[in-house]
Protein backbone atom coordinates (compact mmCIF):
# COMPACT_ATOMS: atom_id res chain seq x y z
CA UNK A 1 0.00 0.00 0.00
CA UNK A 2 2.60 2.38 1.10
CA UNK A 3 4.93 1.61 -1.74
CA UNK A 4 1.63 2.78 -4.28
CA UNK A 5 1.44 5.65 -2.86
CA UNK A 6 4.94 6.00 -3.27
CA UNK A 7 4.71 5.08 -6.87
CA UNK A 8 1.80 7.28 -7.69
CA UNK A 9 3.49 10.37 -6.45
CA UNK A 10 6.53 9.24 -7.77
CA UNK A 11 4.81 8.85 -11.09
CA UNK A 12 3.27 12.72 -10.27
CA UNK A 13 6.62 14.34 -10.03
CA UNK A 14 7.37 13.07 -13.65
CA UNK A 15 4.25 14.11 -14.94
CA UNK A 16 4.71 17.31 -14.04
CA UNK A 17 8.13 17.07 -15.13
CA UNK A 18 7.14 16.39 -18.47
CA UNK A 19 4.92 18.94 -18.27
CA UNK A 20 7.65 21.34 -17.58
CA UNK A 21 9.49 19.85 -20.70
CA UNK A 22 7.01 20.79 -22.54
CA UNK A 23 6.25 23.91 -21.70
CA UNK A 24 9.71 24.69 -22.19
CA UNK A 25 9.56 24.11 -25.53
CA UNK A 26 6.98 26.56 -26.72
CA UNK A 27 9.17 28.72 -27.88
CA UNK A 28 8.66 28.84 -31.78
CA UNK A 29 5.70 26.85 -32.11
CA UNK A 30 4.11 29.32 -34.74
CA UNK A 31 6.74 27.75 -36.92
CA UNK A 32 4.33 24.36 -36.34
CA UNK A 33 1.19 26.41 -36.85
CA UNK A 34 -0.94 24.09 -39.32
CA UNK A 35 0.12 21.21 -36.65
CA UNK A 36 -1.62 23.19 -33.99
CA UNK A 37 -4.43 23.66 -36.51
CA UNK A 38 -4.60 20.25 -36.69
CA UNK A 39 -4.91 19.27 -32.99
CA UNK A 40 -7.15 22.42 -32.30
CA UNK A 41 -9.70 20.78 -35.16
CA UNK A 42 -9.37 17.90 -33.61
CA UNK A 43 -9.67 18.83 -29.90
CA UNK A 44 -11.94 21.65 -30.33
CA UNK A 45 -14.39 21.30 -33.94
CA UNK A 46 -14.69 17.68 -33.77
CA UNK A 47 -15.59 17.65 -29.89
CA UNK A 48 -18.42 19.74 -30.73
CA UNK A 49 -21.02 17.35 -31.43
CA UNK A 50 -20.30 15.21 -28.06
CA UNK A 51 -20.39 18.51 -25.89
CA UNK A 52 -23.29 19.51 -27.58
CA UNK A 53 -25.60 16.69 -26.08
CA UNK A 54 -23.96 16.27 -22.91
CA UNK A 55 -24.56 20.44 -22.45
CA UNK A 56 -28.26 20.70 -23.71
CA UNK A 57 -28.72 17.38 -21.06
CA UNK A 58 -26.92 18.92 -17.74
CA UNK A 59 -28.40 22.30 -18.54
CA UNK A 60 -32.07 20.82 -18.51
CA UNK A 61 -31.42 18.30 -15.33
CA UNK A 62 -30.08 21.37 -13.76
CA UNK A 63 -33.12 23.16 -14.44
CA UNK A 64 -35.21 19.85 -13.05
CA UNK A 65 -33.46 19.67 -10.09
CA UNK A 66 -33.09 23.29 -9.06
CA UNK A 67 -37.12 23.58 -9.12
CA UNK A 68 -37.35 20.23 -7.05
CA UNK A 69 -35.06 21.70 -4.39
CA UNK A 70 -37.06 25.43 -4.61
CA UNK A 71 -40.54 24.04 -4.10
CA UNK A 72 -41.82 26.33 -2.45
CA UNK A 73 -39.17 27.95 -0.42
CA UNK A 74 -37.52 30.21 -3.22
CA UNK A 75 -39.41 32.01 -5.89
CA UNK A 76 -38.88 30.35 -9.53
CA UNK A 77 -37.86 33.28 -10.31
CA UNK A 78 -34.35 33.01 -9.26
CA UNK A 79 -34.27 29.69 -11.38
CA UNK A 80 -31.58 31.40 -14.10
CA UNK A 81 -29.96 32.82 -11.40
CA UNK A 82 -29.08 29.67 -10.26
CA UNK A 83 -28.60 27.52 -12.96
CA UNK A 84 -26.33 30.48 -14.96
CA UNK A 85 -24.14 30.90 -11.82
CA UNK A 86 -23.86 27.22 -11.16
CA UNK A 87 -23.22 26.28 -15.37
CA UNK A 88 -21.01 28.99 -15.77
CA UNK A 89 -19.09 28.80 -12.30
CA UNK A 90 -19.07 24.76 -11.96
CA UNK A 91 -20.82 22.54 -14.40
CA UNK A 92 -19.81 23.98 -18.25
CA UNK A 93 -15.73 23.48 -17.15
CA UNK A 94 -15.89 20.42 -15.04
CA UNK A 95 -18.22 18.91 -17.86
CA UNK A 96 -16.76 19.51 -20.61
CA UNK A 97 -13.36 18.66 -19.49
CA UNK A 98 -14.54 15.49 -18.13
CA UNK A 99 -15.91 14.60 -21.75
CA UNK A 100 -13.22 16.34 -23.44
CA UNK A 101 -10.95 13.91 -21.70
CA UNK A 102 -12.55 11.06 -22.63
CA UNK A 103 -12.97 11.95 -26.20
CA UNK A 104 -9.84 14.01 -26.74
CA UNK A 105 -7.57 12.24 -23.77
CA UNK A 106 -8.12 9.05 -24.97
CA UNK A 107 -7.56 9.29 -28.43
CA UNK A 108 -3.85 11.38 -27.67
CA UNK A 109 -2.47 8.36 -25.75
CA UNK A 110 -3.43 5.88 -28.05
CA UNK A 111 -2.36 7.92 -31.25
CA UNK A 112 1.01 8.45 -29.41
CA UNK A 113 0.98 5.01 -27.58
CA UNK A 114 0.94 3.62 -31.12
CA UNK A 115 3.82 5.96 -32.21
CA UNK A 116 5.97 4.73 -29.53
CA UNK A 117 5.28 1.02 -29.76
CA UNK A 118 6.14 1.48 -33.82
CA UNK A 119 9.11 3.01 -33.41
CA UNK A 120 7.50 6.41 -34.90
CA UNK A 121 8.83 8.65 -31.90
CA UNK A 122 11.95 7.02 -32.02
CA UNK A 123 11.96 7.36 -36.17
CA UNK A 124 11.55 11.16 -35.24
CA UNK A 125 14.18 11.86 -33.28
CA UNK A 126 16.76 9.86 -36.06
CA UNK A 127 15.64 12.50 -38.43
CA UNK A 128 16.65 15.43 -35.87
CA UNK A 129 13.00 16.20 -34.65
CA UNK A 130 12.04 16.89 -31.05
CA UNK A 131 8.80 14.72 -30.47
CA UNK A 132 7.84 17.29 -27.79
CA UNK A 133 7.87 20.25 -30.20
CA UNK A 134 6.39 18.17 -32.78
CA UNK A 135 3.86 16.40 -30.89
CA UNK A 136 3.52 17.74 -27.54
CA UNK A 137 3.36 20.96 -27.65
CA UNK A 138 1.18 21.60 -30.78
CA UNK A 139 -1.64 19.79 -28.47
CA UNK A 140 -1.03 21.64 -25.26
CA UNK A 141 -1.71 24.89 -27.00
CA UNK A 142 -4.64 23.17 -28.78
CA UNK A 143 -5.85 22.45 -25.78
CA UNK A 144 -5.35 25.66 -23.80
CA UNK A 145 -7.06 27.31 -26.39
CA UNK A 146 -9.78 24.98 -27.25
CA UNK A 147 -10.87 23.98 -24.01
CA UNK A 148 -12.05 27.71 -22.99
CA UNK A 149 -13.79 27.91 -26.56
CA UNK A 150 -15.96 24.62 -26.33
CA UNK A 151 -16.59 25.98 -22.84
CA UNK A 152 -18.24 28.94 -23.73
CA UNK A 153 -20.41 26.58 -26.34
CA UNK A 154 -21.31 24.21 -23.74
CA UNK A 155 -22.27 27.31 -21.48
CA UNK A 156 -24.49 29.01 -23.57
CA UNK A 157 -26.12 25.82 -24.61
CA UNK A 158 -26.67 24.03 -21.13
CA UNK A 159 -28.27 27.69 -20.16
CA UNK A 160 -30.78 26.54 -23.53
CA UNK A 161 -31.54 23.75 -22.47
CA UNK A 162 -32.23 24.66 -18.81
CA UNK A 163 -34.61 27.21 -20.30
CA UNK A 164 -36.40 24.98 -22.56
CA UNK A 165 -37.11 22.63 -19.49
CA UNK A 166 -38.20 25.51 -17.12
CA UNK A 167 -40.52 26.87 -20.12
CA UNK A 168 -41.77 23.69 -21.36
CA UNK A 169 -42.43 21.54 -18.11
CA UNK A 170 -41.94 23.95 -15.19
CA UNK A 171 -43.90 26.87 -16.83
CA UNK A 172 -41.34 29.73 -16.15
CA UNK A 173 -41.78 32.08 -18.36
CA UNK A 174 -39.20 33.62 -20.54
CA UNK A 175 -38.85 37.17 -18.82
CA UNK A 176 -38.75 35.39 -15.89
CA UNK A 177 -36.27 32.85 -16.46
CA UNK A 178 -34.16 35.93 -18.43
CA UNK A 179 -34.43 38.04 -15.18
CA UNK A 180 -33.28 35.61 -13.03
CA UNK A 181 -30.15 35.11 -15.77
CA UNK A 182 -29.25 38.88 -15.43
CA UNK A 183 -30.08 39.04 -11.79
CA UNK A 184 -26.61 38.09 -10.18
CA UNK A 185 -24.99 38.05 -13.62
CA UNK A 186 -21.37 38.89 -13.39
CA UNK A 187 -18.69 38.66 -15.84
CA UNK A 188 -16.27 37.65 -13.44
CA UNK A 189 -17.89 34.18 -12.96
CA UNK A 190 -17.34 33.67 -16.80
CA UNK A 191 -13.85 34.55 -16.55
CA UNK A 192 -13.28 32.52 -14.03
CA UNK A 193 -14.72 29.30 -15.63
CA UNK A 194 -12.83 29.91 -18.52
CA UNK A 195 -9.38 29.98 -16.76
CA UNK A 196 -10.46 26.34 -14.69
CA UNK A 197 -11.19 25.17 -18.64
CA UNK A 198 -7.71 26.08 -19.58
CA UNK A 199 -6.06 24.58 -17.25
CA UNK A 200 -7.98 21.43 -17.35
CA UNK A 201 -7.14 22.05 -20.81
CA UNK A 202 -3.41 21.78 -20.27
CA UNK A 203 -4.42 18.78 -17.65
CA UNK A 204 -6.13 17.15 -20.60
CA UNK A 205 -3.23 17.13 -23.33
CA UNK A 206 -0.33 16.35 -20.29
CA UNK A 207 -1.96 13.14 -19.48
CA UNK A 208 -2.72 11.87 -22.80
CA UNK A 209 1.00 12.98 -24.20
CA UNK A 210 2.79 11.99 -21.14
CA UNK A 211 1.38 8.20 -20.90
CA UNK A 212 1.22 7.79 -24.90
CA UNK A 213 4.91 9.14 -25.06
CA UNK A 214 5.95 6.21 -22.06
CA UNK A 215 3.75 3.60 -23.66
CA UNK A 216 5.66 0.26 -24.04
CA UNK A 217 4.32 -3.58 -24.87
CA UNK A 218 2.32 -2.96 -27.88
CA UNK A 219 -1.52 -3.14 -28.07
CA UNK A 220 -1.91 -3.96 -24.33
CA UNK A 221 0.53 -1.36 -23.69
CA UNK A 222 -1.58 1.40 -25.64
CA UNK A 223 -4.62 0.36 -24.32
CA UNK A 224 -3.13 0.14 -20.87
CA UNK A 225 -1.74 3.73 -21.41
CA UNK A 226 -5.45 5.30 -22.85
CA UNK A 227 -7.16 4.17 -19.82
CA UNK A 228 -4.43 5.36 -17.33
CA UNK A 229 -4.35 8.83 -19.63
CA UNK A 230 -7.98 9.28 -19.35
CA UNK A 231 -8.80 8.02 -16.10
CA UNK A 232 -5.41 10.22 -14.41
CA UNK A 233 -7.17 13.38 -16.24
CA UNK A 234 -10.21 13.12 -14.92
CA UNK A 235 -9.03 12.74 -11.13
CA UNK A 236 -6.91 15.59 -11.65
CA UNK A 237 -9.47 17.17 -13.55
CA UNK A 238 -11.32 17.31 -10.61
CA UNK A 239 -8.76 18.02 -7.61
CA UNK A 240 -7.76 20.92 -9.67
CA UNK A 241 -11.30 22.26 -9.62
CA UNK A 242 -11.43 22.19 -5.90
CA UNK A 243 -7.97 23.87 -5.87
CA UNK A 244 -8.71 26.49 -8.46
CA UNK A 245 -12.15 27.33 -7.33
CA UNK A 246 -10.77 27.74 -3.93
CA UNK A 247 -7.84 29.88 -5.07
CA UNK A 248 -9.96 32.42 -8.10
CA UNK A 249 -13.29 32.47 -5.76
CA UNK A 250 -12.15 32.87 -2.74
CA UNK A 251 -8.64 34.13 -2.68
CA UNK A 252 -8.58 36.34 -6.23
CA UNK A 253 -11.87 36.93 -6.43
CA UNK A 254 -12.17 37.54 -2.73
CA UNK A 255 -15.64 36.03 -2.35
CA UNK B 1 34.04 7.23 -37.80
CA UNK B 2 32.67 5.43 -34.96
CA UNK B 3 34.32 4.22 -32.02
CA UNK B 4 32.86 2.42 -29.46
CA UNK B 5 34.65 1.97 -26.12
CA UNK B 6 33.88 0.14 -22.87
CA UNK B 7 30.05 0.90 -23.78
CA UNK B 8 27.71 -0.41 -20.94
CA UNK B 9 24.10 -0.82 -20.42
CA UNK B 10 21.71 -3.02 -18.42
CA UNK B 11 17.81 -2.72 -18.10
CA UNK B 12 17.17 -3.62 -14.60
CA UNK B 13 18.82 -6.39 -13.69
CA UNK B 14 19.92 -7.40 -17.24
CA UNK B 15 23.23 -6.55 -18.39
CA UNK B 16 22.69 -6.06 -22.10
CA UNK B 17 25.87 -4.18 -23.06
CA UNK B 18 28.93 -5.35 -21.03
CA UNK B 19 32.04 -3.15 -22.00
CA UNK B 20 31.88 -3.20 -25.49
CA UNK B 21 34.35 -1.83 -27.80
CA UNK B 22 34.02 -1.48 -31.55
CA UNK B 23 35.31 0.99 -34.45
CA UNK B 24 33.73 1.29 -37.46
CA UNK B 25 35.44 3.05 -40.45
CA UNK B 26 34.19 5.66 -42.97
CA UNK B 27 32.98 4.53 -46.03
CA UNK B 28 32.38 0.45 -44.95
CA UNK B 29 29.41 -1.74 -44.24
CA UNK B 30 29.28 -3.23 -40.75
CA UNK B 31 26.88 -6.08 -39.72
CA UNK B 32 26.33 -6.65 -36.57
CA UNK B 33 25.00 -10.22 -35.81
CA UNK B 34 23.97 -11.91 -32.75
CA UNK B 35 21.05 -14.17 -31.03
CA UNK B 36 17.52 -12.36 -30.81
CA UNK B 37 17.51 -10.20 -27.39
CA UNK B 38 21.49 -10.06 -27.14
CA UNK B 39 21.21 -5.97 -27.72
CA UNK B 40 21.81 -5.67 -31.64
CA UNK B 41 19.32 -3.25 -31.52
CA UNK B 42 19.88 -1.21 -28.30
CA UNK B 43 23.24 -1.37 -29.78
CA UNK B 44 22.35 0.20 -32.71
CA UNK B 45 20.21 3.04 -30.54
CA UNK B 46 23.15 4.53 -28.54
CA UNK B 47 24.87 5.47 -32.16
CA UNK B 48 22.41 7.34 -32.76
CA UNK B 49 21.64 9.16 -29.31
CA UNK B 50 18.27 7.52 -28.69
CA UNK B 51 19.89 5.47 -25.41
CA UNK B 52 22.13 6.91 -23.28
CA UNK B 53 24.75 4.29 -21.78
CA UNK B 54 25.64 3.77 -18.66
CA UNK B 55 29.23 3.37 -19.23
CA UNK B 56 31.31 4.22 -21.90
CA UNK B 57 31.73 6.17 -25.19
CA UNK B 58 30.44 6.43 -28.62
CA UNK B 59 32.81 8.94 -30.61
CA UNK B 60 31.68 10.22 -34.20
CA UNK B 61 34.61 11.65 -35.69
CA UNK B 62 36.23 12.23 -32.54
CA UNK B 63 33.02 13.74 -30.97
CA UNK B 64 31.85 12.13 -27.77
CA UNK B 65 28.27 11.60 -27.97
CA UNK B 66 27.48 10.69 -25.01
CA UNK B 67 28.17 14.16 -23.85
CA UNK B 68 26.30 15.56 -25.75
CA UNK B 69 22.86 17.82 -25.11
CA UNK B 70 19.70 17.12 -26.74
CA UNK B 71 20.38 20.15 -29.27
CA UNK B 72 23.48 19.00 -30.08
CA UNK B 73 22.65 15.50 -30.77
CA UNK B 74 19.28 16.83 -32.80
CA UNK B 75 21.84 18.69 -35.42
CA UNK B 76 24.27 15.77 -35.35
CA UNK B 77 21.49 13.17 -36.16
CA UNK B 78 21.08 15.14 -39.50
CA UNK B 79 24.19 13.26 -40.23
CA UNK B 80 22.61 9.64 -39.69
CA UNK B 81 19.73 7.87 -41.13
CA UNK B 82 18.28 4.97 -39.68
CA UNK B 83 15.80 2.36 -41.36
CA UNK B 84 13.77 0.83 -39.00
CA UNK B 85 12.50 -3.33 -38.50
CA UNK B 86 9.01 -2.08 -38.90
CA UNK B 87 10.14 0.37 -40.99
CA UNK B 88 8.26 3.30 -38.99
CA UNK B 89 6.58 5.19 -41.40
CA UNK B 90 4.43 8.09 -39.98
CA UNK B 91 1.08 6.82 -40.81
CA UNK B 92 -0.95 9.90 -40.72
CA UNK B 93 1.15 11.44 -43.43
CA UNK B 94 1.41 10.12 -47.14
CA UNK B 95 4.94 8.10 -48.65
CA UNK B 96 5.67 11.71 -50.12
CA UNK B 97 5.37 13.59 -46.95
CA UNK B 98 7.17 10.68 -45.15
CA UNK B 99 9.84 11.42 -47.51
CA UNK B 100 10.18 14.74 -47.19
CA UNK B 101 9.89 15.48 -44.10
CA UNK B 102 13.61 15.35 -43.03
CA UNK B 103 13.76 17.91 -46.13
CA UNK B 104 11.37 20.04 -44.85
CA UNK B 105 12.69 20.71 -41.22
CA UNK B 106 16.40 20.58 -42.16
CA UNK B 107 16.11 22.97 -45.28
CA UNK B 108 14.93 25.67 -47.27
CA UNK B 109 14.55 24.29 -50.30
CA UNK B 110 11.00 25.34 -52.03
CA UNK B 111 8.38 22.78 -52.49
CA UNK B 112 9.30 22.24 -56.47
CA UNK B 113 12.15 20.77 -55.54
CA UNK B 114 11.43 18.86 -52.47
CA UNK B 115 8.75 17.44 -54.21
CA UNK B 116 11.58 16.66 -57.19
CA UNK B 117 13.74 15.01 -54.84
CA UNK B 118 11.18 12.69 -53.03
CA UNK B 119 10.74 11.09 -56.59
CA UNK B 120 14.13 11.15 -56.96
CA UNK B 121 14.46 9.08 -53.74
CA UNK B 122 11.55 6.93 -54.25
CA UNK B 123 13.02 5.48 -57.64
CA UNK B 124 16.50 4.97 -56.36
CA UNK B 125 14.63 2.27 -53.62
CA UNK B 126 12.65 1.19 -56.77
CA UNK B 127 9.30 3.27 -56.20
CA UNK B 128 7.05 5.30 -58.46
CA UNK B 129 3.95 6.20 -58.22
CA UNK B 130 3.21 6.09 -54.94
CA UNK B 131 3.82 9.13 -53.47
CA UNK B 132 0.36 10.35 -52.29
CA UNK B 133 -0.51 6.91 -50.80
CA UNK B 134 -0.74 6.02 -47.14
CA UNK B 135 2.43 3.70 -45.46
CA UNK B 136 -0.96 1.30 -44.44
CA UNK B 137 -1.86 0.12 -47.98
CA UNK B 138 1.84 -0.73 -48.71
CA UNK B 139 3.40 -4.20 -48.67
CA UNK B 140 5.90 -4.88 -45.86
CA UNK B 141 8.64 -4.72 -48.32
CA UNK B 142 7.63 -1.28 -50.22
CA UNK B 143 7.46 0.00 -46.16
CA UNK B 144 10.94 -1.16 -45.74
CA UNK B 145 11.96 0.52 -49.09
CA UNK B 146 9.95 3.93 -48.46
CA UNK B 147 12.05 4.04 -44.98
CA UNK B 148 15.54 3.65 -46.61
CA UNK B 149 13.85 6.20 -49.02
CA UNK B 150 13.13 8.48 -45.87
CA UNK B 151 16.44 7.45 -44.31
CA UNK B 152 18.42 8.56 -47.70
CA UNK B 153 16.23 12.46 -47.58
CA UNK B 154 19.33 14.71 -46.63
CA UNK B 155 21.97 12.73 -47.92
CA UNK B 156 23.42 11.35 -44.66
CA UNK B 157 26.62 10.41 -44.26
CA UNK B 158 25.92 6.99 -41.98
CA UNK B 159 22.67 4.79 -42.28
CA UNK B 160 22.26 2.30 -39.36
CA UNK B 161 19.77 -0.46 -40.39
CA UNK B 162 17.94 -2.26 -38.05
CA UNK B 163 16.86 -6.11 -39.26
CA UNK B 164 16.57 -4.72 -42.51
CA UNK B 165 15.14 -8.49 -44.07
CA UNK B 166 13.10 -9.75 -41.03
CA UNK B 167 9.20 -10.50 -41.95
CA UNK B 168 10.39 -10.01 -45.60
CA UNK B 169 9.67 -13.27 -48.22
CA UNK B 170 13.41 -14.44 -49.21
CA UNK B 171 12.93 -12.75 -52.75
CA UNK B 172 12.47 -9.87 -51.48
CA UNK B 173 14.53 -10.19 -48.28
CA UNK B 174 17.51 -10.30 -51.50
CA UNK B 175 16.37 -7.37 -53.39
CA UNK B 176 16.50 -4.95 -50.30
CA UNK B 177 19.82 -6.60 -49.65
CA UNK B 178 20.79 -5.66 -53.31
CA UNK B 179 19.28 -2.06 -52.84
CA UNK B 180 21.69 -1.46 -49.44
CA UNK B 181 24.20 -2.84 -50.56
CA UNK B 182 24.41 -0.52 -54.19
CA UNK B 183 23.43 1.98 -52.76
CA UNK B 184 26.35 1.40 -50.26
CA UNK B 185 28.84 1.21 -53.31
CA UNK B 186 27.14 4.08 -55.14
CA UNK B 187 26.82 6.49 -52.31
CA UNK B 188 29.98 5.70 -50.56
CA UNK B 189 27.35 5.90 -47.33
CA UNK B 190 29.29 4.22 -44.03
CA UNK B 191 26.62 1.71 -42.99
CA UNK B 192 25.87 -0.25 -39.79
CA UNK B 193 22.99 -2.94 -39.94
CA UNK B 194 21.89 -5.76 -37.66
CA UNK B 195 20.31 -8.73 -38.14
CA UNK B 196 20.32 -12.15 -37.23
CA UNK B 197 19.91 -13.50 -40.99
CA UNK B 198 23.09 -14.64 -42.18
CA UNK B 199 22.06 -14.20 -46.00
CA UNK B 200 21.43 -10.96 -45.82
CA UNK B 201 24.68 -10.49 -43.51
CA UNK B 202 27.26 -12.33 -46.25
CA UNK B 203 25.38 -10.03 -49.09
CA UNK B 204 25.37 -6.67 -47.44
CA UNK B 205 28.85 -6.42 -45.24
CA UNK B 206 32.01 -5.63 -45.92
CA UNK B 207 32.88 -6.75 -41.94
CA UNK B 208 30.83 -8.67 -40.09
CA UNK B 209 30.68 -8.43 -35.87
CA UNK B 210 29.01 -11.06 -33.90
CA UNK B 211 27.92 -9.58 -30.36
CA UNK B 212 27.18 -11.53 -27.41
CA UNK B 213 26.76 -11.49 -23.38
CA UNK B 214 26.84 -8.11 -24.31
CA UNK B 215 30.62 -7.81 -26.16
CA UNK B 216 32.10 -8.14 -29.81
CA UNK B 217 33.31 -11.47 -29.67
CA UNK B 218 34.23 -12.21 -33.10
CA UNK B 219 35.01 -9.60 -36.13
CA UNK B 220 36.39 -10.56 -39.67
CA UNK B 221 35.00 -10.12 -43.35
CA UNK B 222 31.89 -12.65 -44.35
CA UNK B 223 35.10 -14.79 -46.06
CA UNK B 224 36.76 -14.86 -42.56
CA UNK B 225 33.64 -15.62 -40.52
CA UNK B 226 32.80 -18.38 -42.60
CA UNK B 227 36.23 -20.32 -42.27
CA UNK B 228 36.32 -19.09 -38.24
CA UNK B 229 36.57 -21.72 -35.82
CA UNK B 230 35.02 -20.14 -32.81
CA UNK B 231 32.81 -22.92 -31.70
CA UNK B 232 29.46 -19.86 -30.78
CA UNK B 233 30.51 -18.20 -34.00
CA UNK B 234 29.93 -21.87 -35.87
CA UNK B 235 26.65 -22.64 -33.80
CA UNK B 236 24.96 -19.34 -34.96
CA UNK B 237 26.46 -19.09 -38.50
CA UNK B 238 25.29 -23.07 -38.59
CA UNK B 239 21.95 -21.79 -37.19
CA UNK B 240 21.91 -24.88 -34.49
CA UNK B 241 20.10 -25.37 -31.23
CA UNK B 242 22.81 -27.01 -29.26
CA UNK B 243 26.08 -25.45 -28.70
CA UNK B 244 27.79 -23.35 -26.23
CA UNK B 245 25.71 -20.24 -27.13
CA UNK B 246 22.51 -22.11 -25.73
CA UNK B 247 24.22 -24.35 -23.34
CA UNK B 248 25.86 -21.61 -21.34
Amino acid sequence: MGRRVFESLEETGRIFLFFVSVFKAFPGFWRKGHLVLEQMVAMGIESLPLVFVTSIFTGAVAAVQAAYQFQAYVPMRYLGSVIGKSVVIELGPVLTALVVAGRVGASIAAELGTMRVTEQIDALETIGISPVKYLAVPRMIAGMVMLPVVTIFSDFLAIVGAYVVAYVSLDVATNTFMEGLRLFFEMRDIFGGLVKSLFFGVVIATMGCYFGFHAEGGAEGVGRATTRAVVSSCLAILVLDYMLATLIFRVLLGA
Amino acid sequence: MIVIKQLGKRFGAKKVLNGLDLTITDGESLVIIGRSGCGKSVLLKHIIGLLKPDSGHIYIDERDITAMKEAELSELRKRFGMVFQGAALFDSMTVAENVALPMREHSQLPEQTIRERVTEKLRMVGLEGVEDVHPASLSGGMKKRVGLARAMAIDPEFILYDEPTTGLDPIMADAINDLIRSLQKKLAITSVAVTHDMRSAYKIGDRIAMLHDGKIIYEGTPNEIQKCEDPMVCQFIAGSASGPLTDS
